[in-house]
């Protein structure tokens, strides 16, 4: 379609005037309007959110309560479970499943495809995405490969068990597990389906942030969420092809002979394999050349949304904008430079590893320069604490403390000790799986009332923040300590070793805070779905008193976004305070006496 | 928004956000992003190559390996001869989609059709190239996982030469083949008068970045296979 049809097309849907035929079909299912597919997108992910926590919540319950018997759990995981006790092959399926569900399903798909989706043509001041239908397209490679990696879960030798990473031999060889077998294979096609879907998304993205900016929104004057949204949409269009390559040739190798991955190694109940010349090695490069990227997928919507929520609740411009934008990009680009820094312990050269130390390090730089600016937005500002605030403020906390840590595994020296233990667990869910999950609670709650209409309930959005941030650090901060003592991850039982069993209680006590905190979460879900229909009813147009074009449109706004002419931009979305005046919208003309930011 | 005009037109504003950062229509925003994300999966498939092949104690003399051509008897020695020809077909296809796409420049909807029958014609041509090479390799016993092949050196050779050949050489084929397809579509829309309707010719533009990209992709995989 060429680029003035999909603006015609765009004006005959944004005027509300000629009654424009919508099946429940058209509206809920196969839409094309920006934001039921973020809808879609934020439901679809949110029921993996839930999966994934119930398994990790399963897995808990093995690792604090070893040598009990939950009868239940054979009700529910059958054969998985026999006598009431998650088998070791079933163990490492729910490592496995919540490790991928999580980071692709939930803070990939659920978190840049929500907002992406939702916020970019209302921020930007667009009718909808440069191409509707490949957004609904997205969408779609979405829910197969959520619908793939479901079926995964229920075959009969088990899902893919070989850890979130897949590394070879495990995930290459059909006899290396259970879950290698079939498992490995659904596991393997649902991936790559995603890696499609996040590719039509990532195309959309850029494009409609480049081309379909309103008049007067330069670059310059872009809310920091679409800059965030698009150096992340960069990131993925750049590294999960790679991760498809790498996914390309292990198919060939599960399936066709090929010695990509596999040499003459020796595999317990395999055997000596007939395979030569292959590189275990290759794979772990190609495959954090899209893992560390990924982390920023992650990361970068989270800090887009904060940065924005931050800045309206603390009635504050942002501070820094420029640099907030310079430390995005230098993000984006070591991103790129510091996928080794997960192989330090594979053989790499120390040479290399070193230079590979000290790009991760630099990495400090730029997220130093976002904490501080983030907290000189707070200071001394007018600050509101409503739940969006405070996850936002949650978010940053959480990424200083994970944040710390990462200078200590970024250091190969520390990483020998470190590498594969509980620290690592520690620091990678504080700093990027639950920090990154706050700055999508800060979205919800922030924008809750655009998406639907209504307000989510306040008091249970308190409960949920404090119990969840409380409950996030009594999970993770004790596993440093188990990290430092050298225990391993992804084992199965840690009772059978004098040296762990003085943890054995603190075990218990994280197992128990994280079925605590998964109740929590069921308490927002119901606060989530009971809003939508019942919650109290959005009257003010601009119910936070936000500078940023979506709080222009009308409270529930059509398919089109602006019933009439899209608003013209004249200034930043950040004049907050300025001469005296609480907040300047981004529509508003320059005033004549008003002073420049 | 009344006023957009056509892209034809020099002056056309496809964009009233102030200053553009790059002066085109976002489809073409859209194939450069795409291109540029295709292009880290063919740079990994072929750092991955490199990686195997420099870690190998050998590898098969590409001289010795392609050196025959249809209709030739045993014992041809032509090496590279063949691969060339392929070579020079994809390229000469590429100089006819850029006939095309000024073709589609100029409005001149007969010089459209008859430059990209003539590419298509290319991009089938090479295919046939393809399916004939990788048949009779496959009749000299290699294939994904087997080697026929000796090492430059006499030695015995792992069976990545071929694994690697045939994955990427595949994945390249299979990128021509979605061109001629894509190709295909671009004619029978010229022939429906869709671009003429439209005003412009800017598919033909951006199926011409495509088809330029996966040339441009062949020269590396004919570098990193028949030359190196």
């Amino acid at each position: 379609m060429s680029h003035e049809a999909v603006l015609h097309s765009h004006d005959s849907h944004g005027h509300d005037d000629h009654a424009h035929h919508e099946t429940f079909l058209s509206k809920y299912v196969f839409s094309m309007d920006h934001k039921m597919i973020a809808k879609q997108f934020l439901i679809t992910g949110m029921v993996w959110a839930v999966l994934g926590g119930l398994m990790s919540v399963l897995f808990r319950l093995q690792l604090g309560y070893p040598d009990a018997s939950f009868p239940w759990l054979e009700s529910i995981l059958g054969k998985w479970a026999k006598g009431g006790q998650i088998t070791p092959e079933a163990y490492y399926a729910l490592v496995t499943t919540h490790g991928t569900v999580l980071v692709f399903f939930v803070l990939t798909a659920g978190l840049s495809g929500t907002f992406a989706n939702f916020l970019i043509p209302l921020q930007i001041g667009a009718r909808d995405m440069a191409s509707p239908f490949m957004n609904m397209l997205s969408y779609w490679f979405f829910l197969t490969a959520s619908i793939v990696m479901l079926c995964s879960l229920f075959v009969e030798t088990g899902p893919f068990s070989g850890g979130w990473v897949a590394y070879p031999p495990l995930s290459a060889l059909h006899d290396a597990s259970p879950g290698s077998k079939s498992g490995m294979d659904l596991w393997i096609i649902s991936m790559a389906l995603f890696v499609v879907s996040s590719l039509l998304g990532g195309l959309n993205y850029i494009a409609t942030i480049l081309n379909m900016r309103t008049k007067g929104m330069s670059m310059t004057r872009l809310p920091l969420t679409i800059w965030a949204l698009f150096f992340t949409a960069v990131l993925g269009v750049l590294s999960f092809p790679v991760l498809l390559s790498g996914f390309i040739l292990l198919i060939f190798d599960r399936n066709f002979g090929t010695s990509f991955y596999l040499s003459d190694i020796f595999v317990n109940g395999v055997g000596a394999l007939s395979n030569e010349g292959g590189s275990a090695i290759l794979y772990q490069h190609l495959f954090w050349f899209l893992g560390h990227p990924e982390v920023y997928i992650i990361l970068l919507p989270a800090m887009g949304m904060v940065s924005e929520i931050m800045s309206v609740n603390s009635r504050k411009p942002i501070f820094g904008y420029m640099a907030m934008l310079g430390s995005l990009f230098a993000i984006a680009v070591l991103a790129f430079l510091v996928w080794a820094h997960h192989m330090f312990v594979t053989g790499l050269n120390p040479f290399l590893g070193s230079v590979f130390v000290l790009l991760t390090l630099l990495i400090a730089v730029p997220s130093a320069i976002k904490v501080f600016n983030w907290l000189t937005t707070l200071w001394r500002g007018n600050i509101r604490f409503t739940p969006g605030m405070l996850f936002a403020i949650g978010f940053v906390s959480l990424f200083i403390s994970g944040g710390l840590t990462g200078i200590w595994l970024g250091n190969a020296a520390l990483d020998i000790h470190l590498h594969d233990t509980y620290f690592v667990i520690a620091h990678f869910h504080i700093v990027m799986g639950v920090a990154s999950m706050f700055g999508m609670f800060a979205g919800v709650y922030h924008w809750f009332p655009k998406m639907y209409g209504r307000y989510l309930n306040n008091s249970l959005g308190y409960i949920h923040f404090w119990v969840t941030l409380a409950g996030a650090y009594m999970i993770f901060w004790p596993m440093h300590y188990e990290g430092l003592a050298g225990m391993p991850r992804r084992y199965f039982d840690f009772s059978i070793w004098e040296s762990f069993k003085q943890f054995a209680e603190l075990n218990r006590f994280i197992s128990t805070v994280a079925m605590i905190v998964f109740a929590t979460q069921i308490l927002f879900l119901i606060n989530f779905f009971y809003s939508i229909f019942k919650g109290r009813k959005v009257t003010d147009l601009n119910p936070w008193k936000s500078n940023t074009l979506e709080w222009t449109t009308p409270i529930n706004p059509g398919h089109g976004n602006w019933p009439g002419e899209i608003p013209e931009v004249h200034r930043w979305p950040y004049d907050y305070g300025k001469d005296g005046v609480d907040f300047i919208p981004q529509d508003v003309p320059v005033g004549a006496n008003e002073s420049s930011h | 928004m009344s006023n957009v005009t056509t892209a034809s037109t020099k002056e056309a504003k496809w964009w009233n956000g102030g200053k553009s950062p790059f002066d085109v229509e976002y489809g073409k925003v859209m194939m450069w992003y795409f291109l540029m994300s295709d292009a880290f999966t063919f740079g990994a498939f072929l750092i991955a190559y490199g990686t195997v092949r420099f870690s190998t104690n050998g590898w098969p003399n590409p001289n010795e390996v392609f050196k025959s051509y249809p209709f030739a008897g045993e014992g041809t020695n032509a090496p590279l001869v063949f691969v060339s020809i392929m070579t020079f077909i994809l390229i000469i296809s590429s100089v006819t989609m850029v006939l095309a796409v000024h073709a589609g420049k100029m409005m001149d909807k007969k010089g459209v059709v008859r430059n990209m029958i003539f590419t298509i014609i290319g991009g089938i041509a090479f295919l046939s190239c393809q399916a004939w090479e990788w048949n009779h390799l496959h009749h000299e016993g290699a294939w994904w996982g087997m080697n026929p092949f000796i090492n430059a050196d006499g030695t015995a050779s792992t069976t990545n030469f071929t694994n690697f050949f045939f994955t990427i050489t595949g994945f390249h084929g299979f990128h021509v083949f979605s061109g001629v397809v894509i190709n295909i579509i671009m004619l029978i829309m010229t022939l429906l008068n869709k671009f003429e309707q439209r005003g412009h010719y800017l598919m033909i533009e951006k199926a011409g970045l495509y088809w330029h990209f996966v040339d441009l992709v062949w020269v590396f995989v004919f570098t990193c296979f028949y030359l190196l």
